[in-house]
């Protein structure tokens, strides 16, 4: 007899309303995302960087070859040449793939001097394919973001 | 001629109708051939490898740790536990001690993914039967865990989670209380998703007695998982065969009693909480101590096959690593425990309604990226 109530008078049904309704009055948990941005872990494995001595402002990759020797998709190139009078390898160029990229951090992870290094910066969209392999120059500096202005997200 | 004026489209009885491989409901690119007669489903066929990548083919010429990041796309729902697999069989074979407190890190972390992927299934699930709300519950839980991947791992879902002998890092501080935090809010939330579907009226006339699969039947198919414990076959790899330590946490296997898609529910529901529990002791008895064992820096494993297989969320989920003593496995095959279950589909939709077809599919938990490769 109370299971056919219960069935006539929606109770399954209405239970669940209860709970939603209950939701209307709840805190929102929705991230606005464009407008503001998430604040990601610090080992978040997010954009490469190619980091400079920060007082000498030289870099610190000594061209040791590692992260491209360990990197599954074999995507960073490392240019080296001999210093003709330190005997010592320097840094000529740097490309990363970034549209190739499987950000599993192993690169960071091998870096004796922590040059390479993976960072916060996740929006790596970019207009075409060439400009995601990044060259030591674009490394160095960091990902720039595209500003569209205060009145873009309205 | 005479055949072509008396068949009319009345006539027709049987129409063969693709589903997918861009229909939303089935959980990726999977594409079934449904013979339809009328509203009832007559026969049907899943074409698969809209997502093969080769992952088998790729772990040849790549080493042993250059290969790791590769097993978080097979099953990219829980990446977590595809590298553990893959790491417990060559440290097996190189016979590397991890550390204590890794081991029980690990077993955290994947029982952390187990409930990420039940709670993506039932999402998918309940919004695929038509229960809207219960997508955007399971969703907000399943983001908390993701960030407790993001603050250990550094990444959410292709984690790259463990190394050859242990973790990358130890636990960032703050992540005992955050998961703690979870932990205890967690079987609140679980009552309210069982509050909206458990004793539903349309959640169980869409699940009850739909894609029933007796026990027997089910060992024979070669399912394992909730698939295989919902026919009510009390199997876990984790309690039959244990392996990084699980032998030490007190667990319930839950199983099922009809093997139909409301039985898998509840026993999944009944997986995270047992999940927690495990998640609960690992966070009362967490030892001190290093987080990586000494692991060579060149991983080369001697000469031999080895095949670990771990109790993944969606069943047992194998490789099977053949070594020739060189820096790259020989062969590597994954055993993918949503391949076995996916070939059951067909056995299991003949005779349903066509609706029901996308209940059965999302039953069985299907992930095409596993199912690929």
């Amino acid at each position: 007899m109370i299971d056919f109530l219960k069935r006539i008078f929606l109770v399954d049904i209405l239970k669940g309303m209860a709970l939603t309704f209950r939701y209307t009055y709840r805190k929102v948990y929705t991230e606005q995302y464009p407008l503001e941005k998430p604040k990601l872990a610090e080992r978040y494995r997010g954009a490469p960087r190619l980091n400079n001595d920060p007082v000498t402002g030289e870099t610190l990759c000594i061209a040791c070859d590692l992260c491209a020797e360990i990197c599954p998709e074999d995507l960073i190139v490392v240019g080296s040449q001999r210093d003709p009078e330190s005997r010592k390898k320097v840094l000529t160029h740097y490309t990363f793939d970034t549209s190739r990229c499987l950000f599993c951090g192993l690169c960071q992870e091998v870096c004796p001097t922590n040059a390479i290094e993976l960072t916060q910066d996740f929006e790596l969209a970019a207009y075409d394919r060439r400009s995601m392999v990044w060259d030591r120059k674009r490394l160095e500096k960091g990902w720039d973001r595209i500003d569209f202005g205060k009145d873009y997200h309205k | 001629m005479k055949a072509m004026e008396e068949s009319t489209v009345l006539d027709a009885k049987v129409l063969e109708l693709n589903m997918g491989p861009q229909h939303p409901s089935t959980h990726g690119v999977l594409r079934v051939k449904l013979k339809l007669d009328g509203e009832r489903v007559v026969d049907a066929e899943c074409i698969i490898g809209y997502l093969h990548r080769g992952v088998e083919k790729i772990s040849e010429n790549r080493s042993y740790i250059e290969c790791v990041p590769y097993y978080d796309r097979t099953d990219y729902i829980a990446a977590v536990s595809n590298v553990y697999g893959f790491l417990l069989g060559v440290e097996a074979m190189m016979q590397i001690e991890v550390p204590k407190r890794a081991q029980y890190i690990r077993i955290m972390m994947t029982e952390f993914s187990r409930i990420a992927s039940h709670l993506l299934w039932l999402a998918t699930h309940a919004i695929d039967i038509g229960a809207m709300t219960v997508f955007l519950y399971c969703f907000r839980e399943r983001e908390e865990i993701l960030k407790l991947f993001e603050a250990l791992f550094g990444a959410r879902l292709t984690t790259h989670a463990f190394r050859v002998g242990g973790l990358w890092k130890d636990l960032p501080p703050g992540f005992v209380e955050a998961a703690r935090k979870f932990i205890d809010e967690f079987p609140e939330r679980v009552d309210e998703y069982e509050q909206l579907l458990t004793k539903n009226r349309i959640w169980m006339a869409r699940t009850q007695g739909i894609g029933v699969i007796s026990g027997k039947e089910a060992i024979e198919w070669g399912l394992t998982g909730p698939v295989l414990r919902g026919s009510g076959v009390r199997h876990d790899v984790r309690k039959d065969r244990p392996y990084g330590g699980y032998e030490e946490f007190d667990f319930d296997v839950p199983v099922g009693e009809n093997g139909d898609t409301y039985d898998r529910y509840l026993v999944r529901l009944e997986e995270m909480h047992q999940s927690r529990r495990i998640i609960q002791q690992v966070l009362d008895r967490l030892p001190d101590g290093p987080v990586r064992g000494k692991a060579p820096k060149i991983v080369k494993p001697p000469v031999g096959e080895y095949y670990s297989g771990i109790d993944g969320p969606r069943g047992e989920l194998g490789y099977y690593i053949v070594s020739d003593g060189s820096a790259h496995p020989f062969r590597v095959r994954i055993r993918p425990p949503t391949f076995i279950s996916l070939q059951v589909l067909r056995r299991l939709v003949k005779g349903h309604l066509m609706a029901d077809v996308i209940a059965i599919i999302g039953t069985l938990d299907i992930v095409l990226g596993e199912v690929d490769r």
